[in-house]
């Protein structure tokens, strides 16, 4: 096999680890107003993520620079194409990031008010626009034969891309509700035991129509299973929600997740960037990737690193496997300037 | 206006303020790591305190080194994408390099040390950030190898057939003299201006505790044994400061003669030389007509130029005016060129970088000459001057980088590719002025909002993020039992 085929599975999986990862925990963002009802119900749903989510971006990082090595004009074309829904991305990360820090910086209901809604938006925006994004990229853009993508945003807005936004959303949203209900206890399991209820009438028919939108106009014959490994495993995901099965449930939307954006680099293959202006000017595995030596050099790296990565968080997950309750939560301390824990 | 110059602006100001966040996470991981190994080795409850005081504001600030990052890794595509095309091969690779050994340390340990307080055996605890000091310092190499690429290309070759530039040999990329030369000048600025942050920090609270007694409102003025928390940390901060001043010395006068070497147009800029020398003087202050290539008042110390440039007093440095003609008749194909950066803002960068820099290194010594014994400075203004301190080297900083990444135009790779040449050709004037304009709002409303936590965090002091201790209790007794009565870092 050759090594660009290689890499272009390595970015598959960083993003795959990415979505599914980061994806649970921008759902508990999108959920905080709705879930957490009191200040105690949103510092259990935070702390939930808190030790994780910015372990969790680096897969996003990680993916960003495997493209730059692996594909630069794939890296170029893609990131200049979608300059300004990326431009959104990053004010949303950015104010997001900031916000579960400086939260409980200050003890007032203002400033905690503030800073929520900046989580809120800071995890919805992007969890809806990467499925813009996605989708956009498996239909193609305007681009020339200098790989220059003409794209306006507007053109980015299309239907599909618009239901692959849909989707991304319901799906993180969902993924998070499961979360929540197998890492808390109290009042917030008991609301998101619920949210996942709810989320399913919603989810289940946008997914499952994305899903056969891209198998039908974009998939080949063997992505066909993997689009009813999603879609089964959304289904039987909700389900085990039902019967407080949370770590089969969180499993199954896991695997959702994943089988979402295999069957996404599946319909995209051996293309990277489509053309719809010409199919001649498509990016594609072959004429977008690096030279065999720099392929060779990430290889290694990667081969050696990504298990050490892929043991340490997994030993940071562990560590951090009990249950967050409301009781783990302290009052909120006596002098007002400053929060030390609140 | 073009977007090539918004480009630029916007390249330039986010990459700033991500280095006003950088330095200080490079020094104080180290700092907060060895107060923390104090604190396990001895046990005293001020090295507690003075852990997890000093860690709060390294989180305030990691915070933003993180978000500000990641707009970095993304420009390079976003702005920046034919320069992504030509050198993503090479350059490409450091940084993947980066992400996957040092940013996945960094982020997953930070997470354990904030959240592990009782949930981790302490020498595990303790581990974490050590870890995480690490990985900053891991992720500091790559980037500075990929960015000393561009200023001394090494490694590579230009493919004829695609016109990008292919990699050949990584550990040349990896072993660059520019690279390592680099990353020790920055880590010394860093590990400069973090030290005198803990200076900035100490002499405030010592400057409160003695001359405002305790007038101001409940949880401003430290406690007694904060005192002797503080002096401890004052003169650390210092010992800090001094070594490092030492070694940005020595690393940037290898920097200079790196700089000669491979980039001579940025030499005789920086000094305002416009015909070549032999024992030329280093420039204190000039006044010149950038026109007509000459100067109209010249200050030198004589010899130290070719000095710093050459390690010979009587070494020869070339030109403005030499250094345009040779690169004009070694690029033939670039048409009429004007090869000279902006002249006047090197020149003032790498004296402002130079004085200011040194002008916080000479604090500290003078300090730690102040404070031997159990002396203590009897004059308010020394304190005063002391917080100037931290200012003064966060300015160093980014004049050294406005000296490199400046001295470098009209080049983004030296002698290779234009930095006109590798703008995004599909993005618009309107898209990067709304961009630049919304991250410049959005960071200057985050500078307000971080730096006011900064100032909350340490008005309040140690003593509300542990408590003092009762006076005249026992230090020893602080065992593992204590953990639990200290609240850990949650949000
Ligand atoms: C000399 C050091 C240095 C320099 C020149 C840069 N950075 Fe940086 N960067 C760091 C040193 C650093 C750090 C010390 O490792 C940070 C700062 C705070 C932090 O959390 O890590 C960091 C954070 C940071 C992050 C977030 C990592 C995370 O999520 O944990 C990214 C993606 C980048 N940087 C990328 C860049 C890029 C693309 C740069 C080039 C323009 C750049 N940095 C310049
Ligand atoms: C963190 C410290 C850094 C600072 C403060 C800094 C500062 C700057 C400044 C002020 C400019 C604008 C120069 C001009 O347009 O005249 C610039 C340009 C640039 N820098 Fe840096 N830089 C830093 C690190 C880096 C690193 C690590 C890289 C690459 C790995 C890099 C790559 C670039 C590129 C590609 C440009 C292109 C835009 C241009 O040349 O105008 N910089 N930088
Ligand atoms: C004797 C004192 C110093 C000398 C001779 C010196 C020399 C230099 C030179 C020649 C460069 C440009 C390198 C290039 O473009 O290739 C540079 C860059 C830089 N300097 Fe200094 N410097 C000194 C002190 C300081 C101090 C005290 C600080 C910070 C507190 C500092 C921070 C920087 C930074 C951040 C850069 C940019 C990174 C780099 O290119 O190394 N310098 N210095």
């Amino acid at each position: 096999m050759d090594l660009a085929l290689v890499w272009f599975i390595a970015i598959a999986v960083l993003w795959i680890g990415y979505f599914v990862l980061e994806g649970f925990d921008f759902g508990v963002g999108t959920l905080l107003p709705f879930i957490g009802r009191s200040n105690t119900d949103r510092r259990v749903m935070i702390n939930s993520i808190g030790p994780v989510w910015d372990g969790n971006e680096v897969w996003l990082i990680t993916a960003g620079g495997a493209m730059f090595a692996a594909f630069p004009a794939w890296y170029a074309s893609v990131f200049s194409g979608f300059y300004l829904p990326l431009f959104f991305i990053l004010v949303a990360l950015i104010v997001r990031g900031v916000a579960f820090e400086y939260r409980g910086k200050v003890d007032t209901d203002h400033w905690r008010a503030a800073w929520d809604k900046a989580i809120f938006f800071g995890s919805t925006v992007p969890a809806v626009l990467w499925g813009v994004a996605f989708a956009n990229i498996i239909r193609g853009v305007p681009m020339d034969a200098d790989h220059i993508v003409t794209a306006g945003l507007f053109d980015l807005l299309n239907p599909y891309a618009l239901l692959g936004g849909a989707t991304t959303l319901l799906l993180f949203t969902l993924h998070g509700a499961v979360f929540l209900s197998l890492k808390t206890d109290g009042a917030v399991r008991h609301r998101a035991r619920a949210a996942v209820r709810t989320l399913a009438v919603a989810t289940v028919p946008t997914a499952t129509g994305f899903l056969l939108w891209t198998q039908l106009a974009y998939g080949t014959a063997w992505t066909w299973p993997v689009a009813a490994t999603a879609a089964a495993a959304l289904v039987a995901g909700v389900a085990l929600a039902g019967r407080g099965r949370e770590g089969w449930s969180f499993t199954a939307t896991a695997v959702t997740i994943g089988a979402v954006s295999i069957l996404l680099f599946g319909a995209l293959f051996p293309n990277v960037l489509p053309s719809t202006t010409d199919p001649a000017n498509s990016l594609t595995i072959a004429n977008a990737s690096s030279a065999e030596y720099t392929l060779t050099v990430v290889s290694w790296v990667g081969l050696v690193f990504l298990p050490v990565v892929i043991g340490y968080q997994a030993w940071s997950y562990w560590v951090f496997r009990k249950r967050v309750t409301p009781q783990q939560i302290e009052p909120a301390p006596a002098y007002g300037g400053v929060g030390t824990s609140g | 206006m073009e977007a090539l110059d918004l480009a630029r602006w916007q390249f330039g100001i986010t990459t700033v303020y991500h280095f006003l966040f950088v330095p200080l996470t490079i020094g104080l991981s180290v700092i907060v790591a060895a107060l923390q190994t104090a604190w396990h080795r001895t046990g005293k409850h001020q090295y507690l305190q003075a852990t997890k005081f000093f860690g709060k504001l390294f989180l305030i600030n990691f915070a933003m080194g993180v978000v500000t990052g990641i707009v970095q890794e993304f420009q390079f595509g976003m702005n920046w994408s034919e320069y992504s095309r030509f050198v993503g091969d090479v350059f490409g690779a450091p940084l993947a390099m980066e992400a996957l050994l040092a940013f996945f340390l960094e982020s997953t340990f930070i997470g354990l040390w904030i959240f592990g307080w009782d949930k981790l055996p302490r020498r595990v605890h303790l581990a974490c950030i050590w870890i995480v000091a690490i990985g900053t310092n891991l992720s500091a190499y790559f980037i500075l190898a990929a960015n000393a690429w561009m200023r001394h290309p090494v490694g590579f070759e230009v493919n004829e057939e695609t016109g990008r530039a292919q990699l050949t040999d990584i550990w040349a990329v990896l072993s660059n003299d520019q690279a390592w030369s680099t990353y020790l000048h920055v880590v010394a600025g860093a590990f400069i201006t973090a030290g005198l942050f803990v200076v900035a920090v100490s002499a405030f609270k010592l400057l409160r505790s003695r001359y405002y007694g305790d007038s101001g409102t409940p949880g401003d003025v430290p406690h007694r044994s904060e005192h002797d928390l503080f002096r401890a940390t004052l003169r650390t901060g210092m010992v800090v400061t001094a070594l490092a001043g030492a070694l940005a010395a020595f690393s940037g006068h290898h920097q200079a003669q790196l700089m000669a070497e491979y980039e001579p147009m940025k030499t005789a800029s920086a000094e305002a030389l416009w015909d070549g020398e032999e024992g030329a003087g280093f420039s204190l202050f000039a006044v010149g007509d950038i026109e007509d290539g000459r100067n109209h008042v010249n200050i030198q110390i004589p010899k130290l130029l070719s000095f710093l440039a050459t390690n010979d007093v009587n070494g020869e440095v070339a030109g403005i005016n030499d250094v345009q003609r040779d690169l004009a008749a070694e690029h033939p194909g670039n048409g009429e060129v004007d090869y000279r950066p902006n002249i006047a803002v090197l020149y003032w960068a790498f004296r402002v970088m130079i004085g200011f820099g040194l002008a916080g290194v000479a604090l500290s010594v003078a300090g730690l000459w102040l404070t031997r014994g159990s002396r203590m400075p009897d004059r308010p203004w020394m304190y005063r001057l002391a917080i100037l301190g931290l200012p003064a080297a966060l300015t160093a900083n980014i004049c050294g980088w406005i000296l490199t990444e400046m001295g470098r135009q009209p080049w983004v790779v030296v002698g290779e590719l234009l930095t006109a040449a590798g703008v995004s050709p599909g993005v618009g004037l309107g898209s990067v002025a709304f961009t630049l304009t919304g991250f410049t709002l959005l960071y200057g409303v985050l500078a307000v909002v971080e730096a006011g936590l900064l100032w909350r965090y340490v008005k309040a002091g140690p003593s509300h993020v542990v408590p003092n201790k009762e006076d005249g209790a026992d230090d020893s007794d602080d065992s593992d039992g204590a953990d639990t009565a200290v609240p850990a870092f949650v949000y």
